[in-house]
């Protein structure tokens, strides 16, 4: 795993993050990013594209508080927000 | 017949994200049909690649998981996984589409060590 998530969760001050592809891991429960991605929640919304979960087999153990979406409310969230940002 | 070598594959990259894990199966179904004496070594987030339950109509990609069930038809049947990297993702045997041998870093690194070929994805 590389560290755009972790400079993601640094850098921004508000707004809304989804996880898409393997980013999807990191908001499953016992990876090594669930005590971070757990705190980071009291700041974010979260969301993690549903496909991309069920893909990976992790569709059960998402952790709580975490939303999930389907592509098109992947379109959605690109609307309601200002701007778009893609932490490759 | 020329003399059978053995070949590990480490794979290390999660599926579907990138083409590692895929590519890394057809590699090993070819060196298979050579009948050379392969093992497959799952690493870090190579150990996802394993993860039952992987539905991937969604993102309309294959879903290449069943083919580690079919391996032992080309009598590929030594599937060894970092119980390390099992834990820190919150993984255990049960979790893997196949069965498996888990083994610790220690062990994984002796196995490494007798092989002729290893090959990583």
């Amino acid at each position: 795993m590389n560290s755009a998530l972790e400079t993601c969760l640094n850098v921004a001050s508000g707004g809304e993050i989804l996880l898409i592809e393997d980013a999807v891991y990191a908001a499953t429960i016992g990876s090594a990013f669930e005590a971070r991605l757990r705190e980071a929640l009291g700041k974010f919304k979260i969301y993690v594209l549903q496909p991309d979960l069920d893909a990976r087999g992790m569709g059960d153990r998402l952790i709580a508080g975490v939303t999930t979406v389907d592509y098109g409310g992947f379109v959605d969230l690109t609307i309601t927000n200002n701007s778009c940002q893609s932490w490759l | 017949m020329s003399e059978i070598k053995k070949f590990m594959f480490v794979n290390r990259k999660a599926p579907y994200g990138t083409i590692y894990a895929l590519e890394s199966l057809e590699v090993v179904l070819i060196t298979a049909a050579f009948d050379q004496d392969v093992s497959l070594a799952f690493v870090d987030d190579g150990v996802y690649q394993l993860k039952k339950g992987q539905q991937t109509k969604g993102i309309e990609t294959k879903n290449f998981s069943p083919t580690y069930r079919a391996l032992e038809d080309y009598d590929v049947e030594k599937l060894y996984v970092m119980k390390e990297s099992l834990d820190a993702r919150g993984l255990s045997e049960d979790d893997m589409v196949v069965p498996v041998t888990v083994l610790s870093g220690a062990e994984m690194g002796a196995l490494m060590d007798q092989q002729d070929v290893v090959l990583s994805f």
